[in-house]
């Protein structure tokens, strides 16, 4: 048995139909990861008990943990699919869709909130276009190595799908917004649209809607200080609301 | 905001470079990508983007650049877009710095640069070992920014299917799938700008992403468009061997000062070093793959007798190599396990980059088909015989700004046809009639499987070195490749997200491809850059100074050749044992009819 391995996946064959399971046994190779094995369902889509499907949908592109696509829940953890090695999990290795997006097909959900609240926040630096107009801003290099790595962030989601606060009662936009804030914040051009991204966290939402559970921080596999970002960020916003108070 | 609308398939680097050089240009822009765009494949590049900016006040300067290019080429590029953009790249560098890239550093805060391989200037701006995926974040952010304006709308989950082409081989728009529901649509548009990446997929495993399938590309030149030098497929030297696929280790890990080396008679041996001397580690990618396989395969002193070799960083402070090389150390350590600070890694080459692609006009990256454009490794321009590292990146945001300025010339005599209508009829009605085929198909076979006999019988004979009875065998195989696709079975016949179907689509255009890369390669009776035949060892310039062409019929291939132009750097032999300094003055006593 050691040869093979098992996958126990749930699974849906459309958004508004219902969620069911199958298991599968695929040939374990040497290395193997997550994705490994669903290709190996695709290349003989047959359930441990002989029956024929149909292959397992899923989201995978660079394979290398940088594009943030396969992301999913394996074994009761959300993580990427493609540096989930078999060896180091327990079987059967279960996979599961993210709960706190819509379901398009099997392991496939939409995220595109995360991409629609990047554009609530504007967060951008905004030039004034792309001719040449020399370079930028100088950077001490202990700042800019500090926001590298928030710079890292792969819209993945797996801080969602941890955050109590956030889910579909709440319009709560989560940590990988809040960092992103942080990071263009920082920016000294991309500080021009400070205020406009500090009101719309101070809205609806906004960072006060953050339970302070720091799950997010927990998963994030590029290991981001999210509660860091979320920490300065609020101080921020403390610090606006006293302007706009004092401004009124 | 013009009232002509242009499509652009693909949002990497040269996707998106290309959609804000459009909108800055008051052209709206229908942005069609398989992916979210923020998660093309793009994000995998690692090392950094050459510009020659001198920051060492070493004498850098956007000429040598240029010269290290065409020389690292093999010559067969055509040299004035390279000139062209060797001079747009400290701009290029700039306008990234000023979108608030982070960078690295030197101490006073200005842009730190380091050493990558073909070139003896330090001139490669980086990112840690993450500069792909912060430069197209970067301009992710800004084609946001123009989304929120509603210059752009991007259609993410849409598959491309086909051209709209009229009579005479004009683009009017393009097809595209909606693959949650696979209802092919209709996108009218003046212009249609490819800009879908390489084709790596096409060999199973390789360093690139699994969207990697050259399929529209393959499309395109279905549909008429000419490919161009197809048989030149960078073959990278340090990978890490995969289960799935081979996982890049960058060559910013020997720029930083990481060394191969193998054991011989009990010793370290640094081969490259000792081969290259004025190189050393750093010499280009077909030279160091080359050598790296001649010690494995050939002299078999590869680590425990199998197809690897190391490259060490671990003499090297770990403080520095995480700032550095964080990246890449990060992925090492997941995906094998062991710690690259601590202990050599092991790596081997494996398919990385296609420096052919479809043909495009030198000055405006439009290609044979009037309308429809390429940019970046969609295309064949900049990287002829052999891509030198960190150019790639260059060459993908360089293309966007040719299309950029092209485009306004070509849309003000542009007219849509009164029979449109007609014409992307047709169009639409072949996709449905294909994906009713596919979704009727109940063979034996299993795509899955057939890709990965594809993969095996390409990487076994295309790759590293090539021999032409090999060669005529395989063009046989793929001829019996494509009669199997014939006989495949379908499991999934659904209507929402058909992965299979798609992906059985993907397939014939990738069997098609590796054709049109087979037959160059079997043509081309040579040895230049990364295609290496042990028969026909040296260069051939009087013969094969010149383009492969490939034109589609419905038989096969047909390949006809088009002069390389020459601009400034006349070709000379390439030695990376010496100085390229050497290699001129060689050049010179040979004209001279010394020695």
């Amino acid at each position: 048995m050691a040869d093979t391995v098992r996958l126990r996946i749930k699974r849906q064959l459309s958004p508004d139909s219902s969620p069911f399971w199958e298991e599968f046994e695929v040939p374990m190779t040497h290395g193997m990861n997550v994705i490994a094995c669903l290709v190996e369902i695709q290349k003989n889509p047959v359930t441990k008990d002989g029956k024929k499907t149909t292959p397992v949908a899923w989201e995978c592109s660079c394979l290398e943990e940088v594009c943030g696509a396969c992301t999913m829940i394996i074994n009761g953890r959300v993580r990427q699919a493609c540096s989930a090695l078999v060896k180091d999990l327990e079987q059967p290795i279960v996979l599961e869709p993210m709960t706190k997006f819509p379901v398009v097909r099997d392991l496939v959900v939409d995220r595109q909130k995360m991409f629609d609240n990047l554009m609530k926040v504007k967060a951008w630096v905004p030039i004034d276009g792309t001719h040449n107009m020399g370079p930028g801003p100088k950077i001490p290099e202990p700042e800019r190595a500090i926001h590298y790595e928030l710079s890292k962030c792969m819209t993945c989601g797996c801080c969602l799908e941890v955050c109590p606060q956030f889910n579909e009662k709440s319009d709560f936009m989560g940590a990988q917004i809040i960092s992103q804030v942080r990071l263009f914040n920082f920016h000294p051009s991309g500080a021009s649209l400070k205020e406009d991204r500090l009101h719309v966290l101070m809205g609806k939402g906004g960072i006060s809607e953050c339970g302070n559970a720091q799950n997010c921080v927990e998963v994030c596999p590029k290991e981001i200080p999210l509660t860091h970002s979320i920490g300065e960020v609020g101080r921020q916003v403390t610090l606006q609301a006293l302007k706009d108070w004092f401004m009124k | 905001m013009s009232d002509k609308r242009v499509v652009v398939v693909g949002g990497g680097l040269a996707g998106l470079m290309t959609t804000i050089r459009l909108c800055e240009e008051g052209i709206p822009v229908d942005l069609i990508s398989i992916v979210p765009v923020k998660r093309s494949h793009s994000v995998c590049a690692q090392g950094g983007i050459n510009a020659a900016l001198d920051l060492h006040g070493k004498g850098d300067s956007p000429y040598e650049h240029y010269d290290d290019t065409v020389y690292g080429a093999d010559f067969l590029v055509n040299q004035l877009p390279v000139k062209r953009m060797c001079e747009k790249a400290p701009e290029i560098i700039y306008m990234f710095d000023r979108m608030g890239v982070m960078f690295n550093r030197t101490m006073e805060g200005n842009l730190d640069v380091r050493a990558f391989g073909g070139a003896k200037f330090k001139r490669t701006v980086f990112a840690g070992a993450t500069t792909g995926q912060q430069l197209l974040y970067a301009l992710d952010e800004q084609v946001r920014r123009f989304t929120a304006e509603g210059m752009v709308k991007q259609w993410i989950g849409y598959d491309f299917q086909r051209l709209i082409v009229d009579e005479n081989g004009v683009v009017h728009g393009c097809i595209a799938m909606n693959m949650n529901t696979m209802k092919p649509e209709v996108f009218p548009a003046a212009a249609v700008v490819v800009a879908t990446g390489g084709p790596g997929y096409i060999f199973g495993k390789s360093t690139n992403s699994f969207i990697n399938t050259g399929s529209v590309a393959c499309m395109c030149y279905k549909q008429g468009a000419k490919y161009a030098n197809g048989e030149f497929i960078q073959i990278h030297p340090t990978a890490i061997p995969g289960s799935d696929k081979n996982r890049l280790m960058s060559e910013s890990a020997r720029g930083e000062g990481g060394r191969v080396f193998t054991i011989k008679d009990g010793k370290r041996w640094y081969f490259l070093e000792e081969m290259y001397p004025a190189y050393g580690n750093l010499v280009p990618r077909d030279i160091a793959t080359r050598a790296i396989f001649d010690v494995c395969v050939n002299q078999k002193l590869g680590i425990d007798g199998k197809n690897m070799v190391y490259l060490d960083l671990s003499f090297m402070d770990s403080d520095y190599l995480d700032r550095k090389l964080g990246g890449i150390l990060e992925i090492y350590e997941k995906f094998v396990g062991d710690d690259p600070r601590k202990v050599p890694m092991k790596v081997f080459p494996s398919v990385h980059y296609s420096m052919g692609g479809l043909w495009v006009d030198d000055d405006t990256d439009m290609t044979n088909l009037p309308g429809l454009f390429a940019a970046g490794e969609v295309n064949y321009q900049y990287h002829g015989a052999n891509r030198l590292g960190a150019n790639s990146l260059l060459s993908c945001v360089y293309d966007g700004f040719v299309v950029g300025a092209a485009m306004p010339d070509y849309l003000k005599s542009y007219q849509k046809p009164e029979n449109f209508d007609k014409l992307a009829d047709k169009e639409l009605n072949e996709v449905e009639k294909l994906f009713e085929k596919i979704y009727a198909m109940d063979g034996s076979e299993n795509a899955k499987k057939l890709h990965d006999e594809l993969g095996n019988m390409m990487t076994e004979r295309m790759t590293v070195v090539r021999h032409n009875d090999k060669l005529e065998e395989l063009l046989g195989m793929l001829d019996e490749l494509k009669d199997r696709w014939n006989h495949i079975g379908i499991a999934d016949k659904s209507r929402v997200l058909n992965q299979e179907a798609i992906f059985v689509k993907d397939l014939e255009n990738m069997i098609t491809l590796a054709k049109v890369m087979t037959k160059g390669a079997l043509l081309r009776n040579e040895s230049r850059g990364a295609h290496y035949k042990p028969e026909f060892p040296n260069r051939d310039d009087e013969n094969f100074l010149k383009h492969t062409i490939a034109t589609y019929t419905p038989d096969g291939p047909e390949i006809s050749y088009e002069p390389v132009k020459i601009a400034d750097i006349p070709p000379r032999p390439r030695n990376y044992a010496v100085d390229k300094e050497e290699t001129k003055k060689m050049a010179q006593n040979k004209d001279k009819g010394g020695k």
